[in-house]
């Protein structure tokens, strides 16, 4: 009851004004620390991580069946130096595409989710493991983004390389169109090369768009199914064969 | 749509420093968004709507503080705005590579009631 003047009145609640707090935190702090996390684990075990990003039907899955032709190991009984985490939102097609082509590849199916994040790779590894393919035995992990050129942008995943593919048959203002994801590339792959002349796709305005919004990115025409590009794209990835001498 | 994947994350933090604070209520969340950050606003609005859906963020206002893309142009010594993310420099044409801001995607503040 009020005390103040005896009126009898029950006491009012006392209200607050509203308070400002800043906080000035990055919304995805619980996705960096697991991708730092993956980042250590990646480095101790002493592979090479490449985060592919593009739209659906850039040619992502037949780039990485060439770059596994070009990595084979010499001899059936060498483990293969290198493994493919795959996203989809349905169907394990990818998968099992690249393990016919000889490559240890497991599948994340997303359902709804239009993007991988860091948490779910870190699953993925563990399952990797489980199926006999440990981070150890590899000299390159590729995660095969979920084929959108927006969303998986802004998910680190801890990988070494971010590549970004772009398909001659896309057009060449593609990047234009896309910047956020271009900015966010190391490497930008110019896909299809075969397909090149077909499209009437001009190479050098490409070339000219992607400085624009990627002018921090190397830049590497590929042709999955001629083979052309791949030694440079070997040398972008930090993955040259040296020539056996004899 | 990873709009509501962002959302979710909002709400994780909010939460969490509204507990810090002791508050039972919040009124208002400020995002700091780049235009470089990938992000729709309108998404986010969305997704804002049905994320805060029965927690003490419930009808709270959504308050954006956009940050426009810059480059920094070694040659002209200024910065200058990346319009549509593209880097090179009105005054000289030159192509910066270096992006001062605009990748932003911050909690930026919070009103608490």
């Amino acid at each position: 009851m009020c005390v103040d003047c005896n009126c009898g009145q029950p006491v009012a609640p006392v209200i607050e004004p509203p308070r400002h707090l800043e906080v000035g935190q990055r919304l995805l702090v619980h996705n960096d620390a697991q991708a730092a996390a993956n980042r250590d684990h990646f480095a101790a075990a002493g592979v090479r991580v490449i985060n592919l990003l593009s739209s659906p039907g850039s040619g992502k899955t037949a780039l990485l069946e060439r770059l596994a032709r070009e990595l084979a190991p010499s001899s059936p009984s060498v483990r293969h130096p290198m493994a493919v985490i795959v996203g989809d939102l349905a169907t394990d097609n990818d998968a099992r595409r690249l393990r016919a082509a000889g490559v240890p590849a497991l599948q994340i199916t997303t359902g709804q989710a239009c993007h991988l994040e860091a948490a779910m790779v870190h699953r993925a590894l563990h399952d990797l493991a489980h199926l006999g393919h440990p981070l150890a035995g590899l000299e390159l992990l590729v995660i095969e983004n979920v084929g959108n050129l927006v969303c998986p942008a802004a998910f680190d995943l801890g990988e070494s390389l971010r590549v970004v593919l772009l398909s001659v048959t896309e057009g060449e203002d593609k990047p234009l169109k896309y910047p956020a994801t271009f900015h966010s590339a190391d490497v930008v792959v110019i896909s299809k090369g075969d397909l090149a002349e077909a499209c009437g796709f001009d190479a050098p305005l490409a070339r000219r768009h992607l400085a624009r919004v990627a002018p921090q990115a190397r830049i590497v025409e590929v042709s999955a199914r001629t083979g052309e590009g791949f030694t440079e794209l070997l040398a972008a990835l930090s993955l040259e064969r040296v020539p056996v001498a004899g | 749509m990873h709009e509501l994947s962002l959302m979710d994350a909002v709400r994780e933090l909010a939460l969490e420093q509204a507990a810090l604070h002791g508050a039972g209520r919040i009124a208002a969340i400020t995002l700091r968004v780049g235009a470089l950050a990938g992000v729709e606003i309108e998404a986010l609005r969305f997704a804002h709507a049905v994320v805060m859906a029965n927690t003490i963020a419930d009808g709270s206002r959504l308050e954006i503080e956009a940050v426009p893309a810059e480059c920094f142009c070694a040659a002209c010594g200024q910065p200058f705005a990346a319009r549509d993310g593209c880097c090179d420099c009105p005054l000289c044409g030159r192509i910066s590579r270096e992006l001062l801001r605009g990748r932003e995607l911050q909690l930026a503040s919070l009103e608490l009631g």
